[in-house]
């Protein structure tokens, strides 16, 4: 245990390289719990708006965890619990007044295997919309039109809306997930190993839409893949243990380290 | 190199006893169900004829058919099928969705392994006491529910079973977009089992086409044609018991009839639970 506590304090770094980043969610001195034992420690940093953060660690480090905190999708589940402070545009998602369905619906998660609901591809992305809006038919229609081609999925399912959502491949399953996620208009969305279980044409065509996403929401990906990080984000947070270890840009985390440990993984020492 | 050692031709000659035993064992299986179809068949097709199906039960001497039992049957099992399906499926749900791990759903789950156990008898006993001594007679609605009581446990297991077999992943997705836990369950868990719930249902449906004892205490039985749920009511397994028991020729013909019919409807619903259960896989 002692030796856990000396990593309490991450070497919270350097501010980001444009300095009018808005800070859309700032997480402080997180602890979370899977009953008695704890997964997080003290986990405090900052989410910029329209970047991609990425959460990188091996396995067992937290960073699914911590993800999993920002929709708090881990309350589906009893025994597991989180103290601490997650600001969402300034108001504290963890205390009770805020409604956990609303957050959800602004806080969109894509899951690392692809869960495209048994249903029809349209029925996919209505899904979330439907929940929240009432829609006449033309502009459900539209709607779903719009997240599919955000998603870059649109050309290839145009003409098999009524297919089951289950008849893509595993790549375009991942894609309707991605645009169902948008489909509900979120402002940060979570990605959870999004390409783990995608061969490589798939992940590049996913790693793309990332990119292009980053223009309009802020973005959490939490990787095993560090070629994947230091592809994506323009943030890297390196957690080890259940802490924070180092935060920064990721440029400079992959080039020039200030922690060891972190460095020792970046090269493969471990991990 | 190894050679065919003495122990290794031992094998060999157990391997083979072995597998004698299991196919001898296997055909005296196989043979009594082949000795049971093979006799039903041929005394059923006999009693097959359209009078089977247009006319009531006769009185001893008469000829007859088996109308009123037949529609007696559909009539309980349906409406034992309405009742108990629905308090089936939700049981099931709070077991799989909202109470997997609390202490209350492990109850209720021993309880239902309980009933889904009981002897039929039990069952038909039990109503007879609650529904048919307090209301002084006989009715299709006791049969009904006796009928319902041996539904709902067969519904409550399959439906557990089958929500449990939808990967969490797919509930997370949903509740991550919003949905709280009622509609993800009647939009995303319910529409993944679907097949195998309906399974359940069926299965049910087989279990109780061929339930006599839990009848011969409620519904009892109806030479006459009717419909009222609050009288007696004929169904075909209490006639194949009556008929097979009794020393009149034009009976026994009817409940051989009586047995065919059961045996095909019931074989026919077990059929189509399998083709639904194989495509669900």
């Amino acid at each position: 245990m002692a030796q856990d506590m000396q990593f309490a304090n991450p070497k919270v770094g350097m501010e980001p390289a444009v300095p009018q980043d808005k800070i859309k969610v700032e997480i402080n001195k997180l602890n979370f719990y899977y009953g008695a034992s704890q997964a997080l420690k003290e986990v405090s940093l900052p989410l910029y708006d329209r970047k991609v953060t990425a959460f990188i660690g091996p396995s067992g480090c937290g960073k699914s965890t911590l993800l999993r905190v920002l929709n708090r999708i881990y309350e589906l589940y009893p025994g597991q619990r989180a103290e601490g402070e997650v600001m969402l545009d300034g108001k504290n998602i963890l205390v009770k007044p805020n409604d956990v369905n609303i957050l959800r619906a602004n806080v969109g998660m894509v899951f690392q295997k692809p869960t495209p609901f048994p249903m029809t591809i349209f029925e996919n992305v209505a899904f979330g919309i439907r929940l929240y809006e009432k829609l006449g038919k033309r502009e459900m229609q539209e709607r779903v039109e719009q997240a599919l081609t955000r998603a870059s999925l649109w050309n290839e399912v145009k003409d098999k809306l009524n297919e089951s959502g289950l008849s893509l491949s595993g790549g375009q399953q991942q894609r309707l997930c991605i645009a169902r996620s948008i489909a509900t208009k979120p402002e940060v969305i979570l990605l959870d190993e999004p390409c783990s279980a995608l061969d490589p044409i798939s992940t590049a065509k996913i790693e793309e839409l990332i990119d292009e996403l980053a223009t309009d929401y802020t973005i959490v990906i939490v990787t095993h893949n560090m070629q994947q990080a230091a592809r994506v984000s323009q943030l890297t947070a390196f957690m080890y243990l259940g802490t924070l270890v180092e935060f920064g840009n990721t440029e400079e985390m992959f080039t020039a380290p200030k922690d060891q440990r972190t460095m020792d993984y970046i090269t493969g020492r471990f991990g | 190199m190894t050679q065919a050692s003495s122990l290794y031709t031992g094998r060999r000659l157990r391997n083979q006893a072995f597998k004698l035993l299991s196919i001898i064992a296997a055909l005296i299986g196989i043979g009594w169900l082949v000795l049971i179809l093979s006799t039903l068949l041929i005394n059923g097709i006999a009693a097959i004829k359209p009078s089977l199906f247009f006319e009531i039960t006769p009185p001893p001497g008469e000829m007859g058919g088996l109308a009123n039992a037949i529609v007696g049957s559909l009539i309980m099992v349906v409406l034992a099928v309405i009742v108990g399906t629905p308090i089936g499926i939700m049981t099931g749900t709070y077991l799989a969705e909202y109470g997997r791990h609390t202490k209350l759903a492990y109850i209720l789950r021993s309880l239902n392994d309980i009933l889904l156990s009981a002897p039929s008898i039990v069952i038909g006993l039990f109503i007879y006491t609650a529904l048919v001594m307090s209301t002084g007679h006989f009715s299709a609605y006791a049969g009904i529910v006796s009928l319902a009581v041996i539904v709902i446990p067969v519904v409550v297991r399959t439906t557990e079973n089958m929500l449990l077999l939808v990967p969490n992943s797919l509930r997370e997705a949903a509740a991550a977009l919003g949905a709280p836990s009622a509609y993800v369950i009647r939009h995303v868990t319910w529409k993944s089992a679907r097949a195998g719930i309906i399974t359940g249902v069926l299965l049910a449906v087989a279990r109780i086409s061929g339930e006599t004892a839990p009848l011969l205490f409620t519904s009892l039985n109806n030479s006459f044609w009717s419909l009222d749920l609050s009288e007696p009511m004929a169904s075909l397994p209490v006639v194949i018991f009556q008929f097979a028991m009794s020393p009149y020729e034009a009976w026994h013909e009817l409940a051989w009839g009586g047995a065919l019919i059961i045996t095909v409807a019931v074989l026919g619903v077990s059929i189509l639970a399998r083709l639904l259960g194989a495509e669900r896989k």
